[in-house]
């Protein structure tokens, strides 16, 4: 990197030129204001507010109760119902998105002649709301009048699915969605880690006589990553986020099918009035993220300083 | 991020697998466009179509009906207001919020490549972890602030709360592409006189247009669609779209409107679709700027 030029011309004592040297900084400071406000003083006051016993806002916290928050959160039965569902839903969702990424990322690197058609195909979800995604995908997947009552209507009348209304099931509906929402922006990752690769290597490599198959399993997805590390970073952050996908398609039912982290913070802050128990638990979420993303930003952060 | 495909020469395909991987694009294909295919040609049939199982048919007697519906006549929470005034409200909460972190960004971007400073780096790095956090953690205390500036319940303060939000990646596309931006006509013209403001308008704004397009674009789908800050600091008054569609969807009593949802559905759709549609090229290169290149 470059040093910075540092125009220093004026003497110190002069305002202007005080004002000069410094207008870099001062430009910057009201942006970095914010946000060590809005991000980290706002994550100090929950962090203070989960150790209090605070109802509801605005001054109605006084007392200090240390952990109890935070054992009375994991006792609780709808907190732990959401860890489970987070559980099955973000490595499902993870998982299901690279693999169909990379399939799709694969196959749409085979020069294919239509891939200016069907990329953005693939892409548009992403541009939706989650909650249109979840208000499509919520009837679709309606036995009265979505896909069951279609197929049905088809003249396959024992035909059943209604994963949507049942209790076991309704999560993997949620994976369905957000799958179909994100698969396609991890298509485009993959897709750009494909492009970045160095045809000279695997022309060296077919030379040596590697098929198609060895190509793929023994160069490229090795080479590709730091694709699969975004990838996940980028999943991962979003599964643990996922809330108003949700809230469209189920509103975390039936029953408490598909209650998550996100929902429960919102339900003990809002409309169960422990706002002490919401902040924990958005402190526990904090945590969730910051153990994916702060060792992926440091990691990269150091390798953009070494260049 | 290469725009420009540079495709592997090397891998060689017979007939038959030709057939297959586009049989499996073409399928892929099929199945993205379903959900919108589904939203759209029943946003165009009288309600009994769809109740009889026919939703994935085009209509039998075509209508705009529920369109209008929703557009302006639809009960929203207590009122048969239709959509319209919650996209304008959509609409003014994302104009004010894009431009402002746009702007910022673009100024913390130049400053943090162009009059870099001691621990500049760890400043981006503070910057850049706003992007992640989820916002759970802020809905509290953003709640109270709002209240404390009297901003609670309105569009001001859900442009504040986005523009702020959004400072973390306005800043990070601008810097990852003004650090490719050569120094030396920076350094030169600042030989020649030229100050911080100068250089910045005269020499990197005009050349900025691609990285301001994707950041907008990122900006404007990130506000439009966003749904946790407007259910937790909006009023009826001032509900943008996406709850309001929400509210459409999930709590009308009597008869579902199956039909006005989905033409509900594409209204609120429809903004960032266009978006995405006019300008998709950048939008898939800005992602891939902040994503990739962290």
């Amino acid at each position: 990197m470059a040093a910075a030029p540092s125009p220093t011309r004026r003497p110190a004592t002069d305002h202007v030129g005080w004002l000069q040297d410094n207008l870099p900084k001062l430009v910057l400071a009201p942006s970095f204001a914010a946000i060590l406000v809005c991000v980290y003083g706002f994550i100090l006051f929950t962090l203070w507010l989960s150790f209090t016993n605070a109802k509801l806002l605005p001054t109605d916290f006084d007392r200090y109760v240390g952990l109890a928050n935070y054992v009375a959160l994991f006792e609780h039965r709808n907190w732990r119902i959401s860890l489970t569902n987070l559980a099955i839903f973000a490595p499902l969702y993870m998982i299901l998105c690279t693999i169909i990424g990379l399939g799709l990322a694969i196959l749409l690197d085979q020069k294919i002649r239509i891939e200016g058609v069907l990329r953005p195909i693939y892409l548009y979800p992403m541009a939706l709301s989650f909650i249109v995604t979840g208000v499509a995908w919520k009837w679709f997947l309606d036995p009265g009048i979505g896909l069951e009552a279609v197929v049905r209507s088809w003249g396959w009348e024992a035909f059943e699915f209604r994963w949507i209304k049942n209790n076991d099931m309704a999560i993997y509906t949620i994976v369905i969605a957000a799958v179909w929402q994100s698969s396609g922006f991890v298509m485009a990752m993959f897709l750009a880690g494909l492009r970045g690769i160095d045809n000279e290597i695997l022309k060296a490599a077919q030379i040596d006589g590697a098929s198609n198959w060895h190509l793929y399993t023994r160069i490229i997805i090795p080479l590709m990553r730091p694709a699969f590390l975004s990838a996940f970073v980028v999943l991962a952050h979003l599964a643990i986020k996922t809330y108003d996908l949700v809230i469209a398609m189920t509103g975390g039912g039936p029953g408490r099918a598909t209650y998550i982290p996100a929902i429960a913070m919102y339900d003990f802050t809002f409309t169960r009035q422990s706002m002490g128990i919401g902040a924990s638990s958005a402190i526990i979420m904090l945590c969730m993220i910051a153990a994916v993303i702060v060792p992926y930003l440091y990691s990269e952060l150091r390798q953009g300083r070494q260049q | 991020m290469s725009a420009a495909p540079s495709q592997n020469v090397a891998i060689r395909t017979g007939r038959v697998t030709r057939a297959v991987i586009y049989t499996l694009l073409i399928l892929a294909a099929a199945y993205y466009l379903l959900p919108f295919y589904i939203m759209l040609v029943n946003s165009l049939k009288p309600l009994a179509e769809i109740q009889q199982g026919r939703m994935m048919a085009l209509p039998l007697e075509w209508t705009l009906d529920p369109w209008r519906s929703a557009w302006s006549t639809a009960q929203i929470g207590v009122s048969p207001t239709g959509l319209r005034p919650y996209f304008m409200n959509s609409f003014l909460m994302v104009v004010p919020a894009v431009v402002i972190s746009t702007a910022l960004g673009a100024l913390n971007g130049y400053v943090l490549t162009k009059w870099r400073f001691r621990g500049d780096g760890y400043v981006f790095g503070l910057m850049l972890f706003a992007c992640f956090i989820p916002f759970q953690i802020a809905v509290i205390p953003m709640a109270a602030v709002l209240g404390w500036l009297g901003l609670s319940g309105t569009i001001a303060g859900l442009v504040l709360v986005h523009a702020v939000y959004g400072l973390g990646f306005t800043t990070l596309f601008f810097r990852n592409f003004y650090a490719a931006f050569p120094t030396e006509l920076v350094r030169s013209a600042m030989v020649d006189g030229a100050g911080f403001f100068r250089i910045f308008t005269r020499i990197l704004l005009p050349l900025s247009t691609p990285i301001i397009i994707v950041t907008v674009i990122w900006q404007f789908t990130n506000v439009w669609n966003d749904f946790l800050f407007g259910a937790s600091f909006s009023d009826f008054d001032s509900f943008p779209m996406t709850v309001a569609l929400n509210n459409l969807v999930n709590s009308s009593t009597g008869v579902k409107e199956y039909n006005v949802h989905f033409a509900g559905a594409i209204l609120a759709a429809l903004p960032t679709l266009i978006v995405y549609i006019v300008s998709g090229r950048y939008f898939v290169r800005g992602l891939m700027a902040g994503a990739v290149k962290g």
